[in-house]
């Protein structure tokens, strides 16, 4: 595996640097292919009937009348699809169980909730596979439905699956429960750290179920031919992932399916599970046909993602100079129809950035007849952090300390012992403290109605499985050939670090994306992880191009290899042998033929060592006292990135997950009828911030480097939606001196909790 | 129903297809043309990833049915450039890192096109108005913002 073996001091030539990424211009000019951009001769459409009720048992499902009718070539139920045992995955990102995956996929016996699909048509058009779906008779038996997790866990609540247990409780429960599962984690004892405060805060948080709100939707085109090989087209965080998954639910083997990436419309976790994939190959092997099936945005809403709706009990205490003492946090999340929401994640991260000798984090992962939630860029932490980053606003407001140096006085930094295991190796917490300290921002006056609010935010990152392979044209160029959609700048980074390897202008190394069965297996594009773990597997590819380049000068000269370095793109040697000339790639690629054939090189890995990551967001706003509108008019965001390999796309990562924070504590909420059906499945209703609504998103990078990288990467993508909601809830209470514990700071809730406060 | 015949220019080309009548300009630029470039992210005029210019006025072309085009001026994000040279605003897109997945910045560009046309030096405030309609999820619009007011200036002469 690679490893640090880079001065972390050295001055580079294209890390740092801001070149056009190598696939911008295709996306400049329209002709990039995303999921739904491709099509094959021959194909038809598909599409897929919903349950209309939140929780019904399916008694009967007549598909004759549609499968008669002129242009329908297949119709699909469960019954068409093996049923799959219960298993747990550890392919996608976070807990999946198969038999749960599939049942999400297509409904058997039971729809639990509004939108879950329950079959699917193929058909020559898109307008007569919709006319299919309306001729499909389903003979429903609704039943009593659950949406809210604490009504869940009601003694009479009507339970989704009767073979779920609460696991993790002492005895085994002996009736099913819609509380999947608690977990709990900490250090020392809480209840005594409580005790010795001087002061405790303790609130109760609520949030609601927030979409990861990717601008394309859902798409795939799939062929099955008749000796059972299936080929998929899909925008995905992982066609490796599509591709498992697609074997285990359709009980064919991995080599039976090629799945080829498309470029991929945004996902921030929510394409790292599979939806249409799996109904599509059904479908075209039914009908004999390549089948392209696309979700209207309504569907996205209404059967993919979200993110939990949560509810989290906190008590903090410190002492009344400001030492955290204790905290005790009650999480609860809903997981949607399926056990697997992101709680444990959540009860791992929020303490993270303190040093709190006591604190305990008990977390819940509750069912209930809503979608099945998907991960959502560092899955669970936004809300816990809302919790404990606002709690800590009050603490050292009650202390009289700036809240930024109360964050100074009890981070956790090197050696800290964490409340989830290890202590923490080389981090950048301090260091961004202090970094936001000393912005101007932090010190700028504020205006009539405006308030400011800090934030921290910690995110583990992801290391996981990688590979690449490295090949080197006769011309001296180079192929970087990954297996990781590029879903906001990666193989800028991937292609600056191998030409920083071999010492070469960047614009002769050319990036791709390869599909499952031309590349090594890789993990999906998730966890931040991939300029980290990816970019490992490439500098080590290119570190054995680099040797084998070395062996073909030392051949080439008649002398040992040791007597040969690589730098700054040429083979030198190193003994002074009078009148051997560097041999740069060019040459040695030219003589490739004559020294050995072509040279190539690759490298398979699980990265170890991932550099976790802290940011702190400072957020001013500015209330109307008259409607309670919140507007964000300044916004800094402070972030360690190790080492930013494209700064600009490192700044994306920032501002992108500032701005989806900022939507979240807003606007942006899953509002259900009484029925389970979500009343506002489109962008008008779903309010995601738009232009107009956002300032300038200010960045600090700090970079404290990943002391187990080539090049010191730490994971930039998912911290920074972690502090926005605290920066910006914080800031209003600035503005206003009201607290608000239920997301989001609407207008309405805003007002009335400012109409609370002067009456 | 009977399929219409459509004559129209796209991108300065003469144009004639068949569409059904209630066929939107979307389906039709992608499913019949292949003019895949103009996206579709909602299908209810509420994201801008499928804006494109008809007869000179921005539009989202998922609300626009393709039969009425016929005798019409439409221009997409595959005719912004001229030939092989980028618009300035397609370069500073890419030197500004203003996309990141790239699936809104075939609208954003389009949408940026036309306001600077009618308004050669917008304030940033206008442009995050004129940019309200189309939605990016990946970036803040910060670098998409600068990325028009940049280009603005070059095509002013400025920069």
């Amino acid at each position: 595996m690679a490893t640090a073996e880079v001065d972390q001091q050295k001055k580079f030539k294209w890390i740092g640097t801001r070149p056009v990424r190598p696939d911008g211009l295709d996306k400049v000019r329209g002709r990039a292919n995303y999921g739904a951009d491709h099509a094959l001769p021959g194909m038809i459409w598909g599409k897929v009937l919903r349950s209309p009720h939140a929780h019904a048992r399916i008694v009967s499902i007549d598909t004759s009348k549609a499968e008669a009718m002129e242009g329908v070539h297949a119709v699909i139920t469960a019954a068409d699809l093996p049923e799959i045992l219960s298993e747990e995955s550890k392919i996608g990102e976070g807990p999946t169980n198969f038999r749960d995956l599939s049942h999400n996929v297509i409904a058997r016996e039971k729809a639990l909730y509004h939108g879950h699909a329950v079959a699917a048509v193929a058909a020559t058009t898109s307008a007569i596979a919709q006319q299919a779906l309306e001729a499909i008779q389903v003979e429903y038996e609704v039943l009593p439905h659950v949406l809210e997790g604490d009504d869940a866990q009601a003694p009479d609540a009507p339970i989704l699956h009767d073979d779920l247990f609460t696991k993790g409780v002492e005895p085994r429960p002996t009736r099913p429960s819609n509380v999947a599962s608690r977990t709990e984690m900490g250090r020392g004892d809480a209840e005594a750290g409580l005790a010795k405060a001087d002061h405790v805060i303790t609130r109760s948080f609520r949030t609601k179920a927030v979409h990861q709100g990717y601008i394309e939707p859902h798409a795939v085109v799939a062929t099955l031919g008749e000796d059972g090989r299936a080929t998929v087209w899909a925008s995905s965080q992982g066609h490796f992932m599509i591709r498992a998954y697609c074997a285990k639910l359709l009980g064919m083997d991995q080599s039976q399916i090629k799945v080829i990436p498309a470029e991929i419309g945004g996902g921030f976790g929510g394409k790292t599970t599979v939806y249409l994939e799996p109904l599509a190959i059904a479908l075209s092997g039914k009908a004999g046909r390549p089948v392209k099936m696309v979700m209207s945005r309504e569907e996205v809403f209404r059967a993919t993602g979200p993110a939990s709706a949560t509810r989290i009990e906190l008590r903090m205490g410190c002492t009344k100079d400001g030492k955290l003492t204790g905290a005790h946090a009650r999480l609860e999340y809903e997981a949607g129809a399926f056990p697997g929401s992101p709680v444990g994640a959540a009860v791992m991260t929020l303490f993270a950035p303190y040093d709190i000798d006591g604190c305990l984090a008990e977390g819940y992962d509750i069912v209930v007849n809503k979608c099945k939630v998907a991960a959502y860029r560092a899955p669970g932490a936004p809300m816990a952090a809302y919790a404990v980053e606002t709690v800590v606003d009050e603490l050292a407001e009650k202390c009289g300390i700036d809240p930024i140096e109360f964050r100074l006085q009890n981070a956790s930094r090197e050696g800290t012992q964490s409340a989830f295991g290890p202590k923490f190796k080389r981090i950048g917490n301090i260091e961004t403290l202090e970094a936001a300290k000393a912005h101007p921002h932090y010190s700028a006056p504020l205006g009539p109605n405006q308030g400011r609010g800090v934030a921290s935010g910690f995110w583990f990152n992801g290391g996981m499985q990688s590979s690449a392979t490295v090949q080197v044209a006769d011309d001296g160029t180079i192929c970087v050939v990954s297996g990781n959609p590029d879903i906001g700048g990666s193989r800028a980074s991937l292609a600056m670090m191998a030409a920083e390897e071999f010492g070469i202008d960047v614009k002769l190394v050319d990036p791709q994306i390869a599909d499952t069965s031309v590349v090594g297996f890789s993990d999906l594009t998730g966890g931040s992880r991939v300029t980290f773990a990816t970019g490992m597997a490439v500098v080590d590819a290119c570190r054995d191009v680099i040797r084998q380049l070395r062996e073909r000068a030392a051949s080439i000269w008649g002398i040992e290899v040791d007597a040969v370095k690589w730098s700054d793109g040429a083979a030198r040697a190193t003994n002074g042998d009078a009148g051997l000339e560097p041999l740069s790639l060019r040459d040695i690629a030219l003589k490739a033929a004559r020294t050995g054939g072509p040279i190539s090189g690759r490298a398979s890995l699980t990265a170890r060592g991932v550099g976790m990551a802290f940011a702190v967001h400072i957020c001013d706003v500015e209330v109307d006292p008259e409607t309670g509108k919140v507007d964000v008019v300044r916004y800094t965001t402070v972030q360690d990135a190790g080492r930013a390999i494209h700064p600009s796309y490192v700044e994306g990562q920032m501002q992108g997950g500032a701005a989806q924070g900022i939507g979240w504590a807003l606007n942006e909420e899953y509002i259900y009828d009484a029925d389970g059906k979500m009343e506002n499945p489109g962008f008008l209703d779903y309010r995601m911030p738009v232009a107009s609504d956002l300032p300038m998103i200010d960045t600090v990078i700090v970079e404290v480097p990943n002391p187990t990288h080539p090049y010191g990467v730490r994971g930039v993508g998912e911290v920074p939606i972690v502090p926005p909601i605290p920066a910006v809830v914080n800031a209003v209470h600035a503005a206003t001196g009201v607290r608000i514990t239920e997301l989001p700071l609407s207008p309405p809730r805003v007002l009335a909790a400012m109409d609370a406060r002067r009456n | 129903m009977a399929r219409r015949h459509v004559s129209t220019r796209v991108n300065g080309e003469p144009v004639e297809f068949l569409c059904e009548p209630h066929q939107t300009l979307l389906d039709v630029l992608r499913d019949e043309l292949q003019l895949t470039g103009t996206k579709e992210g909602c299908g209810t005029g509420d994201c801008g990833a499928c804006s494109v210019m008809l007869d000179g006025r921005l539009i989202c072309s998922c609300l626009a049915l393709a039969a009425e085009v016929e005798g019409a001026e439409v221009r997409t994000v595959e005719g912004i450039a001229s030939g092989n040279e980028l618009h300035p605003l397609q370069r500073h897109f890419l030197e500004e890192a203003a996309l990141q997945c790239g699936i809104c910045t075939p609208g954003f560009l389009v949408a940026a096109k036309a306001l600077l046309d009618g308004n050669p030096d917008p304030t940033e405030r206008e442009v995050r108005f004129a940019l309200a309609g189309n939605l990016c999820r990946c970036t803040g619009y910060d670098k998409i913002i600068r990325a028009v007011l940049d280009s603005a200036a070059e095509l002013r002469g400025e920069a």
